[in-house]
Parts: structure tokens; sequence; C-alpha cells
């Protein structure tokens, strides 16, 4: 069956294209030639079993792969026009434009505050103190989270419930100005409330920001993505615009999948 | 109709048995091992107790001028070395007025320690106003009277193999009478170093010894050992080479320590020719000896240091460096400085290496530096309990004190640094 | 596609809800059936039976409203499911208006027999309800076995049913025009045929809404509407000019 993976003509650019994508852990191939565009200011969600490569496929976009010695990445991936493999890629400035929150929430063993001006100050974003304070502040608000941390600044960001932890960490990312943020299934330790709140706080941040999510719940993909990628074995099955896939999905795989059939 | 049973049977006998019996068999074990360390400490403790106290008998003593500083100069080092015998003999004389024979009189004088002549230079010295006056000091009883004064000597021992005579615990009990004779703390033993004498015999010089040792080897293996730990953890890839390294570095945590002595003694000594005897080379080998351990805990700490920590500032674009220096060994620090402490008590403990050192010899001079020759308190214990006066058997067990005093001090730093320090993540 | 969920128990809620729009179905084609052969026989009991099982077709319809409602309560069903589960909330709607109109048929049968008979109109009236009859059978089978091309048909056949409505209509208005005496029984007749057209209109929907529900798309080629009594004029002149 022919797809078209790609977009629509009359969107404009992609701020990330994938062509042809493999990834190999040592000999295994994790990924086989996947190819997707993301595009800018949408929130695209990757869906799939455990294992079919949706993680893996993500963390090759800020090179988060990297750490992982046996990876090996193949085919051509590009933020805004470059090749991101390029040798002459700083992968520090990458990341820094690919911002990225995790599936267990991370927050360092350090204040609130600290936590939020650690992008800010490694990156020497801020020109004083006074900038400092007030980049931290706007990220936490940014992040719906400031209200509720507002005097208590100086306490440890690990003391925080599993959802505010979260958004602290989003607040992180937002805090060295990416354009781009990857989400590794952020809500798959909240519980409903705080992934509604994380949820809500998705579809404000679409204005500033290019959203990625890997989620397990297909409804989560349902309610806050506009595109949807269907991976399956480490292939891309579909990927289309999310109500196309959850109304009608071209591909038997992907509706076997996100109606619960055995597939 | 289904089984809805739940009081039975055999089985559930069998298996409370069975729970209990396991349980007896744990508290037996830990019986078993909490009377030996019972044992150990009470038998340590009742023998070594003694050797903090210490028996002194007080004379009236007339410090005349004209023994003591016939030309007025009050040079410190002329006064301690004047002849204080006969002052001495004169006040033993005051209180036994019959002792009159000669050979007796050196008897009455040999009740004070040999080195109660030093004491009281010592003393005259360091304070010249007492010149030409008399004073009441109480200077330190022989060993043999100090040992008698602390019930250690067994009377009925025939007199002839007893060094300590029927007349000269007659004496003794008439210093006592009088009040003469006391027993009070046995600073010596703190403010001392090795002496041949056991009343002089101190721990100082040996504690200072294990402290510079322990100095050298903290600053020298705390931060080769978690450099290494933190390369090999961090930023080594993974192949035949550092599996070398790996497997090595475990072997020689299991090298005995002896081997380490012989190399020190092989490179450090004989090759660099470094001072011999001294803290600087023993602390270097220990800490020959402490790091395997101490990049093995390292180690081990990093790997617990969780990755998603080190995800977090990656994917906000810290370097690697960043990434280790700002996260990973702060959160690892603690674990860390714990498994180094862990690494030093136990260099504390060593004997054996020392020994290839030469940090064996009898130094009466308490270590001012690194560089002084020195006795380390394993060693100092190894020494003493090979000594044949009676004296020393006490203090033996004090070291022992001593040097279990300091791996609790060394032991509770370390509990104490990981409570103050980690954090939770 | 796979018809087992991994939730078994979801597949027999949907199961449920399938067969009770199949039951609620194939009491509406009995009723029409019912109703077609107290017109054709005149049988007035037969138009009570058909009066009285309208009810247990609403019954249906609730209990299949609720399956529905539960299963989007509890089972979030998605892409082919969550199709199925809104079609079949339409089609038994429309299935409820189809018994509803069969139940207006048989009530009017009662006044037609009492007046006079018009064999060769009734007759007409009669291939009608046949021809919708068969339009039910099809269009529930299309639903049953997920037959987009049977849906397509049965789509297509409603025009067969609006020509036959025009032909009645036609036929109906001459009648009252020549005698004013078969004023009232043509009325019954044509508002019966007006039913028989609305049932018709209904199925096509119940298919086209099938066609969604198998194939995610809703059918793009219009389908022709044939009923176009509603532009009809027939003037005494015509008529009397002939």
């Amino acid at each position: 069956m022919e797809l078209s993976m790609t977009l629509d003509a009359t969107t404009k650019a992609p701020i990330m294209s994938a062509k042809n994508v493999d990834v190999f852990y040592g000999a295994k191939q994790a990924i086989d030639d996947v190819s997707l565009d993301i595009a800018e200011n949408q929130i695209t969600a990757f869906i799939g079993p455990s294992g079919c490569g949706k993680s893996t496929f993500m963390r090759c976009l800020n090179r988060m792969n990297d750490t992982i010695s046996s990876a090996k990445v193949t085919g051509d991936i590009r933020f805004a026009g470059q090749d991101i493999y390029s040798s002459k890629v700083d992968v520090v400035a990458l990341r820094k434009r690919i911002g990225m929150v995790f599936q267990k929430a991370n927050p360092f063993p350090k204040s609130i505050f600290d936590n939020v001006a650690y992008g800010p100050r490694i990156h020497d974003l801020a020109e004083s103190k006074d900038h400092l304070e007030d980049i931290v502040v706007t990220s936490l608000k940014r992040a719906g989270l400031y209200d509720e941390v507002a005097d208590r600044l100086d306490e440890s960001g690990t003391g925080l419930s599993g959802g505010q932890q979260q958004r602290l960490c989003i607040a992180r990312a937002i805090a060295v100005d990416p354009q781009i943020i990857l989400m590794d299934e952020p809500c798959s330790a909240l519980d409903p409330i705080a992934t509604a709140k994380i949820e809500e706080l998705m579809e404000q941040m679409k204005e500033d920001y290019t959203i990625v999510i890997v989620t397990h719940s297909m409804a989560q993909a349902a309610r806050v993505s506009n595109k949807t990628a269907f991976f399956h074995l480490g292939k891309l099955i579909e990927f289309d615009e999310t109500d196309t896939i959850f109304t009608n999905p071209a591909n038997t795989l992907t509706q076997n999948y996100i109606s619960g059939r055995i597939g | 109709m289904p089984d809805y049973t739940l009081t039975t049977s055999k089985q559930l006998q069998r298996r409370h048995a069975a729970e209990k019996r396991f349980q007896w068999y744990g508290r037996i074990a830990i019986a078993i091992s909490v009377s030996f360390l019972v044992f150990m400490f009470t038998a340590i403790i009742f023998r070594g107790a003694g050797a903090f106290q210490q028996t002194e008998i007080g004379l009236n003593v007339a410090l005349e001028e004209q023994v003591i500083d016939p030309q007025g100069l009050r040079d410190a080092g002329d006064i301690s070395r004047a002849n204080y015998k006969p002052l001495i003999m004169d006040a033993m004389q005051d209180i036994f007025p019959d002792v009159s024979e000669r050979r007796e009189k050196n008897q009455l004088y040999r009740l004070l320690s040999s080195a109660s002549v030093f004491e009281l230079g010592e003393r005259v010295a360091k304070n010249p106003d007492l010149i030409g006056t008399t004073q009441t000091l109480w200077l330190p009883a022989s060993s043999e009277v100090d040992l008698y004064m602390k019930d250690k000597i067994d009377q009925d021992v025939p007199e002839e193999l007893r060094r300590l005579k029927d007349r000269d615990i007659a004496w003794v009990e008439t210093l006592r009478s009088q009040g003469l004779i006391k027993k009070s703390f046995n600073k010596n033993f703190f403010t001392n170093g090795d002496s041949r004498e056991p009343v002089m015999a101190g721990i100082l010089g040996a504690a200072l010894g294990s402290f510079f040792s322990l100095m050298i080897c903290f600053i020298i293996a705390f931060p080769l050992g978690i450099l290494t730990a933190v390369y090999l953890e961090e930023y080594a890839t993974k192949n035949k080479l550092t599996d070398l390294i790996e497997v090595n570095i475990n072997n020689l945590a299991a090298v005995p320590s002896i081997v380490f002595g012989l190399l020190g003694l092989a490179i450090f000594l004989n090759f660099f020719e470094l001072p011999r005897s001294t803290p600087l080379v023993g602390g270097m080998v220990l800490a020959l000896m402490a790091m395997p351990t101490i990049i093995i805990a390292s180690r081990s700490i990093l790997r617990s240091v969780p990755q998603n920590i080190r995800d977090a500032a990656l994917g906000l674009g810290a370097s690697k460096t960043q990434t280790t220096f700002h996260h990973v060994v702060p959160l690892a620090m603690p674990g860390m400085l714990t498994g180094t402490i862990l690494g030093m008590a136990r260099a504390l403990g060593e004997t054996a290496p020392l020994l290839m050192i030469g940090m064996i010899a009898f130094i009466v001079d308490v270590p001012k530096g690194v560089t002084d020759v020195a006795t380390a308190l394993p060693v100092q214990i190894f020494l003493w309990a090979d000594s044949p006066e009676k004296g020393f058997v006490e203090r033996t067990s004090a070291a022992i004190i001593v040097l279990l005093a300091f791996l609790i001090v060394m032991n509770l730093t370390a509990v104490y640094l990981r409570r103050k320090l980690e954090r939770r993540w | 596609m796979n018809e087992t969920h991994i939730v078994s128990s979801f597949t027999d809620d949907m199961n449920e809800l399938e067969s009770l729009l199949l039951q609620m179905g194939g009491l509406v084609e009995e009723q029409l059936k019912n109703a077609t052969l107290a017109l054709k026989k005149s049988d007035r009991e037969l138009a009570k039976t058909v009066l009285k099982g309208d009810e247990r077709i609403n019954d249906l319809e609730a209990q299949l409203n609720e399956t529905a409602i539960k299963i989007l309560a509890l089972r979030q069903p998605v892409a082919v499911d969550l199709r199925s589960v809104v079609m079949s909330l339409k089609i038994a709607r429309h299935l409820e208006r189809v018994g509803d109109y069969a139940k207006n048929t048989a009530r009017r049968i009662n006044t037609i027999t009492k007046a006079s008979a018009f064999t060769g109109s009734v007759s007409t009236l009669v291939r009608m309800c046949e021809m919708v009859q068969s339009m039910i059978k099809s269009a529930l089978d299309a639903y049953s076995k997920r037959d987009s091309n049977l849906a397509e048909e049965v789509r297509h056949n409603d025009e067969y049913v609006d020509q036959m409505h025009n032909t009645l209509f036609r036929e109906l208005l001459t009648y009252m025009m020549e005698d004013q005496q078969h004023i009232s029984g043509s009325i019954h007749l044509l508002l019966i045929a007006k039913n028989l057209e609305r049932m018709g209109d209904h199925v096509a929907d119940i298919a086209k809404e099938t066609q969604y529900m198998v194939t995610g798309e809703w059918p793009e080629n219009q389908r022709n509407k044939g009923d176009n009594t509603s532009k009809m004029i027939i003037d005494l002149v015509d008529i009397e000019g002939k």
C-alpha cells in the first residue's frame, strides 16, 4: 500500500524532517526506514506498542541516542534544513533548541529556582541576576506552576508532587527557550488530574513551541495531538491527522492497535 | 461447592514451625557473634582500663640551686639535664628515716620510675621559679609499684620470683598509710611517645603517625580514586582495555597488604629514596592499598545515580563534563566520601605494609610532620604486645582501645557525612 | 481486520449492540410485511397486531441506546468501533421511524377498508411496500455483513420507490378529480404512499450510514432524488381535455 507520510504542500515547510532513518543497537535494528515531517507549532504524537521504536526515534531528534554507545543512526534528519547528524553540528546547541521532558519526572535534587535556572546558567542566557530571576519566573508561569510554588522557590524540587515535578521539568525545558520540546511519555506516572493539567499546558504551549510527544495512552494522543504517527516493530506504519487516525485509520495494524484488537 | 475453609492443616503447622526454626537460627547466630564481640571488648577494656591510670608518689623535694643550676644561668636545657637523683633520694630519706644502708636507699629510690628524674627535670625547666623552694611533687611510681597498686601482682608467687620484694611492698603500704601514694589519670599515656619504661610509654607518637599517614593516604587516594572511578564510569568506552583495567582493580582489592608493603619498599624507598619509616611513605603505601576499595565503592555509587538525572542535564544541553561535575559527582559525593573513609579505616588497621617500610622502629619522639620518623597505632600495638615487661600488657590493650576509638570516630564521621550530605532523588 | 478485541467483554458488548440492532431491524421488517399483507387483504385484525407491535421496537431502541452509551462511556471506542457505535445509534433511530410509518400505515388500513376500494392503486402500493421491505432486508444484510457495495445498491433502489410514489401521486390525484367521492379514500392512500416514500428515504440513510461505518468515509455521489411530487400540478382542464 502506498502511503503518503509527508504533509501536503499547502502547509509551510516542516521544522524537522526525517528521511529514511534507521537505528541500530549493535546488530539489532530498532528503527527501520522511517521518514516523517514534524510541523511547526503543532503537537505530533508517536504511538505504538512497547518496543515499537517510538521513543528511540524521538531520541534521534535531539541526538539523545548519542549517550548509548552501541546505538548507530543512519539516514537524514534535518532541523530547519540543517542535518543534525553532521559533524559540524554542536550537540549542545541542538539540545538547547530541542528540549526534552522525560517519562519519569527528573528534577535535579536542588531548589526549584536552581532547577529552572540551570539551563540559562550553562548557556549564559541571563545578563544579570534580575534577568535570570525573570527567566525563571516566566518559565514557571508558562508551565502553569508559578502560583503553586511562588512562595517556596528555594525549596527542593524533589519535594513537589509528581505532577508538579513534571511541570517543573517542563518549566526547566522552557527556560532555555527551545523551538521544539520532546516529551517522552510525560504523564505515564501521573494521576488523571495532573495529566489533564499537563495536557492543557501543552495545548497552550503549542502557540510558541513545536511539541512531539511519545505516549502509551492512545486517548492522550487523541486528546492533545494534531498529528499522530503509529509505529510498529520499528516501522512507521501510519502518519496522519489525529482525527483521521482515530476515526478512520488507513492501515489494519493501526486499526487493530488503536481499537484494542489482537493485532 | 468451592472450598472456603481457612483453618487447616498440618501444612500450616509445618510452615509455622519452619519459620520459627529459621528465626531461631538467626537469633542464635546473632547471639553468638554478639557474645564474641562483648567478650573481646570486655577483655580489652578490662585489661586496658588500668593503663589510663598511673600510680604517683608524693615527695617533698627541696629543689636546691647548687644541684640544679649552680651557675644561675636558668638555661632550660641545662636545668632539665641536671642530676635530680640525690634530691629525690633525700626526699625519700625524709619519709623513711630508718633506711640508711646505701643498697636499701637505692631500692627505695627504685619505687619511683626511672623516668621520674627526667619528669622532674622537665617540670623544673618549665617553671624555673621553683628552684630554691621545697615542693610537694607527685612523681610516677615504677611499673612494679604501679601494678601492685592496681592489684595485678600475684602475692602468692614466692618472693624470689617477684621483682617487687616483700620489703618494697611494706614501703608502699607505708606510703599508702601516709597518703603519699595515689592513682591519678595517666596523662603521659596520651602525651608521650614510645618508651622502654612502661610507665612512660605513651600512644601519642603512634597516634600522630597514624593520623599523618591517613592524611597522606586521603590526599592521594581520594582524588585519584574518585577521578579514576568517574572516568571509568562516565567517560570510558567499554572495550577490552577498560575491561582489563576493571578486572585488575578488583584483583588489587584482594591483594594481601604485605605485597603493597613490598611494593612501597621497592619503589618509594629504594627507587625514589624517600625517607624511611615516615608517615609520608606509610601514607603512600596505604593509599595504594585503599585506592582499589575507594574506586570500587565510588563506581558503584556513581552507578546508583539515576540515569534520568544525567538525561535531564544532557537534555537541557549540558555538556558531558558539565553533567558529570554539576550533577553526578555532587550526588555521588557523600557515598564516595563514605567509601573513602571506610577504605581508610581499613588502611588504619593495617600493620604488614608498614612493617615493610620501616615504621616498626622504636621511636620515642612524637612526630611533628609527615617526614618525621614515626610508627603507627597497629604497629605500636604489635611492638608492645611483643615486649617482655609486664607493664606493657595493659598498655597494649589500651592502645587497642585507642585504635578502636579511632575506627569508631571514622565510621561515625562516615555515617554523619552520609546523613548530612545525602540527597534523595 | 480482526474482530476480536484483547478485552473480550468489549467484543461481547459490540456483539450485543449489533444483535439488538438486527433484532430491531427484523421487527421493523416484520411490521412492514404485516402492514402490507393487511393492506393487500384488507385485514383489520392483522393491522391491529401491527399497531401493537410498534411498542416492542421502541423498547428495543431504548435498550440499544443504553448499550451504546455504556460502550461509549466505558470502552471509549475509536476508529471502526466508534463508527459502529455511533452509526448503530443513528440507524436505530431510522429504524424506529420506519416502524412508526408502518404503524401509521396500519392505522390507515382500518379507515380505507371502510371507504371504497381502489384495486389498481392498492396493488401499486403493495409493490411499493415490497420494494421497501426488500430494501430494509438488504440494508440490514449490508449492516451485518459490513458490505458497502450492497449498501450502495440499497441507496440506488430508493430511486424506484420515489418513482412509484410519483406515479401513485399522479394516479390518485386523477382519481380524486374524476370523482369527489374518492377523495377521502385517496387521501389515505396518498398518505400511505407518502409513508412508504419516507421509509425508503430512511432506509437509504441507513445504507449511507452503513457505508460510512464500513469505510470511514461518507459516500461522495449524491443519491438521485426521484421524488418530485412537491412540484406536481395536474389541472382539471388537462384531464377534461383528454
